[in-house]
């Protein structure tokens, strides 16, 4: 049963690279890598069903919210050509 | 018996979020335009991800793993639409536009420009 999802979540994931690599604007990239990061989520919940060992939903609860800010920050990086670095206070861009 | 209904109940769950989980995949590659790929990430990002959760909560029953599956979901509630709403928002600003029926829009995805930050 958990074997099934399994091979399922990982045909989606491969699907999802696939849009990764086809899309052809940044976007098309960043959601496809923002879905392939919700699949792992489910992926390592249903790996730690599988394997008997409850711990492993702690790391796709991490995943979860790292997924969400690796969006973000790859997100804030093109609009802003920084992520906000040190030296330039307001770190507006140029 | 109860756990031959468990079973039933989160297999259930299992194979069809699993087959939505396919289905919004399987969209994400045929959709035509960025906007309309959006539909189809979201289809993996809410009703795919919660079934798979629903089906596990079921086979773990009440524990403290059904605790963290609720505290997954909750976070996946609370974090898919607003990255969804950044990844367009960002794209709108930067100037890809969708494609209208008319073929008016700025065309499908050659003329979108590479991101550039204003």
């Amino acid at each position: 049963m958990f074997a099934v999802t399994m091979a399922a979540l990982l045909a989606a994931m491969i699907l999802a690279l696939g849009r990764l690599y086809l899309g052809p604007t940044l976007y098309d990239r960043v959601l496809s890598a923002n879905s392939f990061g919700t699949k792992t989520v489910l992926l390592i919940g249903v790996m730690g069903f599988l394997t008997g060992r409850p711990d492993f939903l702690d790391i796709s609860l991490l995943y979860a919210l790292l997924n969400f800010i690796g969006t973000i920050a790859v997100l804030k990086f093109f609009r802003y050509r920084t992520l906000g670095d040190g030296v330039n206070p307001d770190g507006d861009g140029p | 018996m109860t756990a031959l209904v468990t079973d039933a109940v989160s297999w259930a769950f299992l194979a069809s979020g699993s087959f939505l989980v396919v289905v919004g995949a399987l969209g994400l590659i045929r959709m035509p335009d960025f906007y309309t790929r959006l539909h189809a990430a979201g289809i993996t990002d809410t009703l795919g991800a919660d079934l798979i959760l629903m089906g596990l909560m079921v086979q773990a029953g009440f524990s403290l793993v059904t605790v963290k599956l609720l505290l997954i979901g909750a976070f996946l509630f609370f974090t898919s639409p607003t990255s969804t709403h950044a990844i367009a928002n960002a794209a709108l600003t930067a100037g890809l536009n969708p494609r209208i029926a008319d073929g008016a829009g700025a065309g499908t995805d050659s003329a979108a420009p590479e991101g550039d930050g204003k």
